[in-house]
């Protein structure tokens, strides 16, 4: 068996959310360096300030300012931070009870190490230079040991309220097909289209995922199938995909490989789009440099009899 | 309808770093055979499959369905999947065996972490709005933990590396583990917790046939009864809990009737050393109990199957006679956030 394979994978999305109420006067309050929590029934202050009491689960929104000056209630030292954290240098994470709320804040906490943070030393917060209304617009928080800050009574209402927030996340994958996918991309790469049968009921499947969906078995063995094959069903294209290079209308079928007991897909082309047509007999057309068939074209054959394909609709 | 479910069967695969070779169905489809032939049943006399897997350690959408080649997914299964570790699914499959619509059950679960960063990926479960921007990893919020409870007095340093060398070395009878013997206690990953403190990052699964009343006795020399389970949730804000504590695990535990009488054997999903501290105490564990004699999760930690392994551990010293009683639990979330506990017994001998 060849190398396995491997191919760096990245996902990345600007995940966009509306704010409720009190999420967004929250964080409308932090572009604006106003710190704001919410009362629960109990009459505590939770900061960050939740929509749902954490007890009853009612709906609250009884906003109250609390200052910008709080208690670490424990710590955590990052001696390496890691992508997106709030620093970029060695930092601990910390959980701030603002002076005025009963619950803690996690955030940062910039100090030169370990020795110079403890559980009930007093913090004040750093605002970033750039604020948008985001939990970020707190660039971290520093050592603080001033008076607590008077919070000036802030109701929560503000001009322009943020109500959304984009919180772009992205994840580094290696993906690794495992062993019957890396077979199958292997053997494309040498123009053969290859599946795996299955011990049990014999059927071919192409691409072969290592098992039997109707068996639950392993499949073993490589099974050549194709080069042609049979159309067993298509649509016609007319919207133009963003990034393909593909003219409109074109096909994209379902092709039983001959040998194969699952119809794979794939674009058909070198033929009208309008005498497309299920029997179509086509084959795969390889372009110089390619891991995989570019589209499949008509062999010219006649039309393959219906019940010759009738179980692989 | 009041019927008796158990634990019949259970497997694992070998737990290791990486399984570059296999994809998910091929490291899952070795597990899925042997619980099935340990009681002789096919996948098509399975009444309900289920099962736990995220999407996020493999990156791409929908990725249990590709798993489910493995179990002949094929019309009129009843199935169903859980983003949540494999025990969640279990609850589901004895939920379903309790109502009657079903007699037996397959549940498995898998995960892949070696693909990706899973300290990064793991933030992604956290509160998007004011948590999860600031990207906290899994070991950073594990690490506030610790030191609450640090500063609380509960326990220290070296009585956390205690609990990684007993696991460890615990592990040394269980071929399936990933870190076994005497491993490093290591440096800081974050202060205050070592390497020795925090689960081995690597790829696993496990599966468990479950069954009802006497078609269990059927399938099983001595079932392992499950006589409780139940599982609750703590506030997804981190602050607004108090860290050395966990009532979420006291209530299930009390509704799962720990409680009512001592257990012999106890398998905790604590992947990291200060969380079995938290678990112990709250669980009302002494010395007399046998905890994580697997190794539990800092042994061997599969995302997803890691908590359906602590469930399957317990069944399987009950179905060996080494165990009479034995409570398994399984966390999800950051820092015990969401906890299930389950009683299982064998028949009196």
């Amino acid at each position: 068996m060849s190398a396995i394979l491997k191919a760096p994978l990245t996902v990345e999305f600007p995940f966009t959310r509306s704010l409720g109420p009190v999420q967004s006067a929250f964080l409308t309050g932090l572009r604006e360096r106003v710190v704001l929590g919410v009362r629960a029934g109990d009459g505590r202050v939770v900061v960050p300030p939740v929509e749902y009491d954490p007890v009853t689960a009612e709906e609250i929104r009884d906003l109250v300012e609390v200052a910008s000056t709080g208690t670490v209630s424990t710590w955590a030292w990052n001696h390496e931070p890691r992508r997106g954290q709030p620093l970029g240098t060695p930092f601990a994470w910390v959980l701030v009870r603002l002076d005025g709320a009963d619950t803690a804040l996690l955030h940062a906490l910039d100090v030169p190490g370990p020795d110079a943070v403890r559980t009930g030393m007093r913090v004040r917060l750093r605002w970033a230079e750039e604020r948008s209304g985001a939990i970020t617009d707190i660039a971290c928080f520093e050592p603080y040991d001033g008076e607590p800050e008077e919070p000036a009574g802030h109701g929560g209402e503000f001009a322009e309220p943020v109500t959304g927030i984009v919180a772009p996340a992205r994840l580094d994958y290696t993906y690794a097909p495992g062993r019957a996918q890396t077979g199958y991309i292997n053997a494309l790469a040498e123009r053969r289209n290859v599946g795996e049968r299955c011990p049990s009921c014999r059927k071919v499947y192409v691409p072969p995922r290592g098992a039997c969906p109707t068996c639950g078995v392993a499949t073993a063995g490589q099974v050549e199938v194709g080069p042609g094959g049979t159309l067993t069903t298509f649509c016609i294209v007319n919207i133009k995909a963003k990034n393909l290079d593909i003219e409109v209308p074109y096909v994209y079928g379902h092709i039983a490989l001959d040998g194969a007991d699952l119809a794979l897909h794939g674009r058909i082309a070198g033929i009208p789009y309008d005498q497309v047509r299920i029997g179509l007999r086509v084959e795969p057309v390889w372009t110089e440099g390619a891991r995989y068939p570019d589209h499949y074209r008509p062999t010219g054959e006649p039309d393959a009899e219906h019940d010759t394909f009738k179980e692989l609709l | 309808m009041n019927r008796e479910i158990a634990v019949v069967a259970f497997a694992q695969t070998d737990h290791r770093r990486t399984s570059d070779a296999v994809s998910e169905v091929e490291m899952l489809m070795p597990v899925l055979h042997q619980v099935l032939e340990r009681t002789g049943l096919k996948t098509a006399d399975i009444g309900f499959t289920c099962s736990g897997s995220s999407d996020y350690l493999a990156g791409r959408a929908f990725s249990f369905t590709l798993a489910l080649d493995g179990v002949g997914a094929w019309p009129p299964i009843s199935e169903s999947h859980v983003e949540m570790d494999g025990a969640w699914a279990l609850y589901e499959a004895w939920v379903k065996l309790r109502t009657g619509d079903a007699d037996t059950a397959l549940v498995y679960s898998y995960g892949k972490s070696s693909p990706g960063s899973v300290r990064d990926v793991l933030t992604r479960q956290l509160d998007p709005y004011y948590v999860a921007p600031l990207w906290p990893d899994s070991v950073a919020l594990a690490a506030l933990q610790a030191q609450a409870l640090i500063d609380a007095g509960t326990t220290d340093e070296p009585a956390l590396a205690a609990v990684g060398a007993r696991s460890r070395a615990d592990a040394e009878a269980n071929s399936h583990a990933q870190l076994r013997g005497s491993v490093p206690q290591g440096d800081y990953l974050v202060r205050p917790l070592r390497t020795g403190d925090c689960p081995p990052i690597g790829d696993g699964a496990a599966a468990v046939v479950l069954a009802a009343g006497e078609r269990a006795r059927g399938l099983c020399e001595r079932p392992a009864w499950i006589r409780g389970i139940d599982h609750r949730i703590e506030a997804h804000g981190i602050g607004v809990r108090d860290l050395t504590d966990s009532p979420s695990t006291r209530l299930a535990a009390q509704r799962a009737g720990a409680y009512e009488r001592p257990v012999d054997t106890a398998e905790l999903h604590a992947p990291f050393s200060s969380q079995e501290v938290i678990l112990r105490e709250v669980l009302g564990l002494d010395d007399r109990v046998r905890v994580n004699p697997s190794g539990g999760a800092l042994a061997a930690n599969p995302i997803m199957a890691a908590g359906l392994i602590r469930i399957g551990e317990a069944a399987a010293r009950i179905h060996r006679g080494e165990s009479d009683r034995a409570l398994a639990h399984a966390t999800s979330g950051p820092c015990l956030q969401q906890n299930l506990v389950a009683v299982l017994e064998g028949d009196p001998r």
